[in-house]
């Protein structure tokens, strides 16, 4: 009875219980399969429209064909076959609209096991490397970059995209259109890139794939369980991209920076939905799987030699991620890493966060005179005003520290931010009546 | 006979299952679990992403170091994930209660276990 029922469909009918919802792991697997599957099809129509159209129809051959054959052994090469016929089809019959020599139209077709040893891993890599780079297309705003990913690469529906960037569908579509249209006039090449160049593009898609999570990250606390689906796409890009290029340890640095983050998303909102400080959260509703997963890829990243910025970022994230509270933080460890990451990337932002780190080592004097050469570049940083102020605080300068707090107030805070500064500003003035 | 249970699938593929499938996926290793404690000790283990995983590539000769290279060992789809090991009266036992793990989203292995825990020190 368990055999004959069992094997078909891969165990679908387990013997305590039946599951009856196929649907549910077609999709997941269609969603593994996909960003490789595209990738692979863009290349060979080098046309993007028409490798997703390629890939949906095999998607809707599957959800036809597997029920009743079982699940293949190879899904993803299944999909790849199908997508390359369904692709074939729509050429033959664009071309027969357009009148156009069918020749061009790849007509040969190798048996499917032929196709199926034909994927080759290496080439696959820089598909989807490639697919990801046309997306992150220096003629696209960086919005449109993040957008048209997650259509392309991800296969989020556009009403889904929209909702992410809090537009309506019918502005995404068109946003969407504009930049296919734009990569179709700029196209990329589909030779295979030299190392340089493949380096080049991968540092172009982190950044890109970072850009994606802090747009999930850094939204209001209204906004952030809409958006906070920009973060889980992120990470699942970074996976993909450690999973094809294993040994880069900056994308290490990259994984373990975004999961150190978003260990914390159930306790970034209190039960008022308001945002709240790093210091004050519950780390007790921390993600510890996704803390002890960054904490291995830094681990397997420190054999590669010296940290880059992204691991350093991530080593940084790490600390407040292990700390047992915010008192038992390792504070000269943090400003140990804060003074390598400002070696690498000497921005003001950089410093100024390692002035804050220095403030708990230091005191806050030490670290006024650090962030003092800062009030040019950061003016108009509201952070710089605010960091300023609560260290101006502490030492005891009320007159000063308001017009900090102030300065920040006039630089447009988020309703809660406006909240903690007039509460700051009103500490200042009592001490100075 | 002491027999294993491997769970092979897909990385990520889990995650990205809706909650309540994800909860009927749990709820068949909840119930072996139940079902294995009851009948005494066994060893249980999920694997981490096989992105965090490192390999040490083959050496010509015995006690060469090892060049240890990032990722999982093979570059295939499906990926060991984890696995179960008890005390089960023959093979057929071991098959019935792998059953509790049989869902779309991952192939079971059942294999004979040759020696386990510190068996060859203790012969020493």
């Amino acid at each position: 009875m368990r055999a004959s029922r069992c094997a078909r469909w891969n165990g679908r009918v387990a013997f305590w219980r039946r599951i009856t919802d196929i649907s549910s792991w077609l999709e997941a697997r269609f969603a593994e399969c996909r960003p490789r599957a595209v990738a692979a099809l863009t290349r060979q129509f080098r046309d993007v429209d028409i490798a997703e159209d390629a890939f949906a129809d095999a998607c809707l051959k599957a959800v036809a064909r597997w029920p009743e054959t079982g699940q293949p052994d190879d899904p993803f090469a299944w999909l790849l076959v199908a997508g390359r016929r369904a692709g074939i089809d729509r050429l033959r019959k664009l071309a027969r609209h357009a009148r156009a020599s069918e020749a061009q139209i790849p007509t040969r077709l190798e048996p499917e096991e032929n196709l199926i040893e034909e994927i080759d891993q290496q080439q696959l890599r820089d598909d989807v490397l490639r697919l990801l780079f046309i997306c992150c297309h220096s003629a696209l705003q960086r919005q449109d970059q993040l957008a048209l990913a997650l259509k392309v690469v991800v296969g989020l529906s556009v009403p889904e995209i929209a909702r992410a960037f809090l537009v309506k569908p019918k502005t995404m579509q068109q946003r969407i259109t504009r930049a296919k249209r734009t990569i179709a006039a700029n196209p990329v090449p589909f030779e295979l890139p030299d190392p340089a160049e493949r380096m080049r593009r991968l540092r172009d898609v982190s950044l890109m794939v970072y850009l994606l999570f802090s747009e999930g990250w850094s939204s209001s606390a209204g906004e952030m369980q809409i958006k906070l689906p920009l973060c889980e796409e992120a990470i699942r890009l970074a996976r993909l991209l450690l999973d094809l290029f294993p040994g880069m340890a900056e994308q290490m640095g990259l994984l373990a920076l975004m999961l150190f983050l978003h260990a914390r998303r159930d306790a970034r909102i209190d039960g008022a939905g308001r945002l709240v400080p790093l210091e004050d959260q519950d780390r007790s509703a921390w993600d510890r799987d996704q803390i002890n997963e960054g904490v291995t890829l830094l681990q397997k990243a420190a054999r590669h030699g010296p940290a880059g910025p992204m691991q350093l970022q991530a080593a940084i994230a790490g600390v407040h991620a292990v700390a047992p509270s915010d008192d038992q933080t390792e504070w000269r460890r943090l400003a140990g890493l804060y003074a390598q990451l400002y070696n690498l990337t000497p921005t003001p932002v950089v410093r100024l966060n390692q002035a804050a780190v220095l403030a708990k080592t230091d005191g806050a004097a030490a670290a006024l005179a650090l962030i003092a050469p800062l009030a040019g570049p950061l003016a108009n940083y509201r952070w710089f005003h605010a960091t300023r102020g609560s260290l101006l605080l502490e030492i005891g300068n009320h007159k000063a520290a308001l017009e900090a707090f102030e300065a920040a107030l006039a630089l447009e805070p988020t309703l809660p931010e406006a909240e903690e500064l007039q509460n700051k500003i009103a500490i200042c003035q009592k001490k100075l009546e | 006979m002491y027999y294993s249970i491997l769970i092979f699938g897909e990385d990520g593929a889990f995650e990205r299952l809706p909650e309540d499938v994800q909860a009927q996926v749990m709820a068949g290793h909840k119930a072996l679990q139940q079902a294995l404690r009851a009948r005494g000790p066994f060893a249980s283990a999920k694997l981490m992403p096989s992105s965090s995983a490192v390999t040490l590539k083959p050496v010509a000769d015995v006690g060469q170091g090892a060049l240890v290279v990032d990722g999982p060992f093979a570059d295939t789809k499906e990926r060991f994930l984890g696995f179960y090991g008890a005390e089960f009266e023959d093979l057929e036992e071991a098959i019935r209660f792998a059953q509790y793990l049989s869902s779309p989203y991952a192939r079971i292995e059942v294999r004979p276990v040759e020696w386990a825990g510190g068996v060859l020190a203790q012969d020493n």
